[in-house]
């Protein structure tokens, strides 16, 4: 599976816990619109560092904050796992 | 003018009760006739008056020093197994300590500035001690990190609960605890044990559930104590399954619903009951409901002259029976200018109840919320399932922190039904917890570590 369909795979079943709805997921779409609240990043985060073995906004101090769905994704393809 | 008299362990030594006995895992000795023996060996004479360190190896020598120099000593500092070598000359010279009893080299600290007592089992006559005054008790806070504080009682102070409940209460109880008795919550059975005019099966350390739990029917032991973490070790033994006490009771964790359900299904003819106690406030109350958290009406003054009351969500215990002070030259004050004890248990009032819900250190801050890890374990540890559970923080760059937590699930459980049980814990935890205080992840571990003091090892508290 690509890391992009676990990210997927893991937004929706945490949308599926947290009973919302998930906006459809393309690469422009700003995360504030996803659905997702702050504690559902959290959890984002902690379940994607234990599939992938990275958590790519602790890693790097200076790491923006990504703005998007493309620019989140990007952030786990871009560091060597 | 005669002086009033004073409050010792001797006094509940006659020989009139027959066939009193303390044991630990390999030697017993008889309580009817202890005061004709002693335990002591060399100069004991000379402890009288002075500043006692009790460090003997196991607990039995321990227990047999404080029969015999409760009333003769100045202070006994009760020293538990687990105390960091490093930190004993530090502590010694807190507590002004000038004589050590023990059963082994003295490696730490500087044997020649110390009268060095030895003990052994009470094969030799009695010294004739002399009641000297009311020997003051120093026992250690058993925190898990940093220095321990001394903790100085009075035996009045230490059987206040005992004395109030009537010391003949359980007659003929043979009494056991998964503590060791040179902590608050295990010198309380033994303090039971002996005014009660009892019998007591001391714990061993390293000794296998089984093994123990063999011993504790073989002993006949009728009423025991021990933490939430000790009694869901025995659950998930299968060791309990033969043994039948009277009287069960939990103190120093808090004791959630699943746990006092486990033991009424594990002991159905046995009384369950928690106990609220510390080594600084000493023993606040005990609930004999079977249910979690205490009545709001113990709030207040309780008839046993216990007095507590609530401030900024934790509980503040004023009465007899909590510490003196803490002992040192720079210890800081033990209770506020009103004599109340700030526990640090944080208690929240739901409906006419109270429920403790974590440590005020223990709190987990997500982005601005908070939540103590017992409120989520609570929840957790109800699921049938589950063992026992370690909620926990972890850190988060969204929100400064998460809770995930560990899950220790019962023997035997299916590996194929663990998405099930994840799936359902999730479920119960979003019913009955707010969204941040769910865990963002639920890991199935195996058993969790326990402290010597028999309490969950919390790496973050």
């Amino acid at each position: 599976m690509s890391v992009r369909s676990r990210i997927f795979s893991a937004m929706q079943q945490i949308a599926e816990e947290q009973k919302v709805t998930l906006a459809p997921l393309q690469d422009d779409l700003p995360l504030h619109e996803t659905g997702f609240d702050s504690l559902a990043f959290a959890i984002l985060v902690a379940r994607l560092e234990d599939d992938l073995g990275i958590d790519p906004f602790t890693i790097a101090e200076d790491a923006a904050f990504p703005s998007t769905v493309g620019e989140f994704i990007r952030a786990y393809e871009n560091v060597p796992a | 003018m005669s002086l009033p008299e004073i409050f010792t362990l001797r006094k509940y030594l006659g020989p009139e009760l027959k066939g009193r006995t303390i044991s630990d895992a390999r030697h017993g000795v008889s309580l009817t006739d202890i005061l004709r023996h002693s335990c002591l060996v060399g100069r004991s004479r000379e402890l009288s008056g002075r500043s006692v360190l009790l460090a003997t190896s196991g607990q039995l020598l321990s227990a047999l020093a404080m029969i015999e120099l409760d009333g003769v000593a100045r202070r006994m500092l009760l020293c538990p197994p687990d105390l960091d070598p490093d930190r004993i000359q530090a502590l010694l010279a807190e507590a002004e300590i000038d004589a050590i009893v023990t059963d082994r080299p003295l490696h730490r600290c500087d044997a020649g500035a110390y009268l060095v007592v030895g003990a052994s089992l009470p094969e030799r006559a009695a010294v004739e001690w002399k009641t000297e005054g009311a020997t003051e008790w120093l026992m250690l806070t058993s925190g898990t990190s940093g220095m321990p504080k001394i903790v100085g009682h009075t035996l009045d102070g230490l059987a206040g609960a005992i004395i109030a409940e009537g010391p003949a209460r359980h007659p003929n109880a043979t009494w056991a605890t998964f503590y060791d008795i040179r902590r608050y919550g295990g010198l309380q059975i033994f303090l039971r044990a002996v005014i009660g005019g009892g019998s007591m099966v001391l714990s061993e350390p390293g000794e296998a559930i089984a093994d123990h739990v063999a011993r504790l029917r073989a002993g006949g032991v009728t009423h025991i104590s021990g933490t939430p973490s000790h009694w869901r070790k025995l659950l998930m033994s299968g060791a309990a399954a033969n043994f039948s006490p009277r009287y069960v009771r939990l103190s120093g964790e808090i004791a959630d619903q699943a746990v006092l359900d486990g033991l009424a299904r594990a002991f159905p003819l046995a009384s369950i009951g928690h106990a609220y106690a510390s080594t600084e406030a000493g023993v606040g109350f005990a609930v004999d409901d079977g249910r979690e958290g205490f009545p709001a009406d113990l709030i207040g003054w309780n008839r046993d002259g216990v007095e507590m009351k609530v401030v900024d969500g934790s509980l503040r215990i004023r009465s007899h029976r909590t510490a003196r002070a803490y002992i040192g030259a720079d210890a800081p004050p033990l209770a506020d200018a009103d004599g109340f004890v700030d526990t640090g248990d944080m208690v929240e009032l739901r409906g006419e109840r109270y429920h403790f819900v974590g440590r005020r250190g223990g709190i987990i801050n997500i982005g601005g919320l908070k939540v103590h890890p017992e409120e989520v374990e609570a929840v957790i540890n109800r699921h049938e399932s589950v063992r026992m559970s370690h909620a926990r923080s972890r850190r988060s760059p969204i929100t400064g922190a998460i809770v995930v937590a560990d899950v220790v699930l019962a023997d035997g459980t299916d590996a194929g039904r663990h998405e099930t049980i994840r799936t359902e814990i999730l479920g119960r935890c979003k019913d009955s917890l707010a969204a941040h205080k769910v865990p963002a992840v639920i890991r199935f571990v195996e058993p969790l570590d326990v402290t010597a003091a028999g309490k969950l090892a919390r790496a973050d508290a």
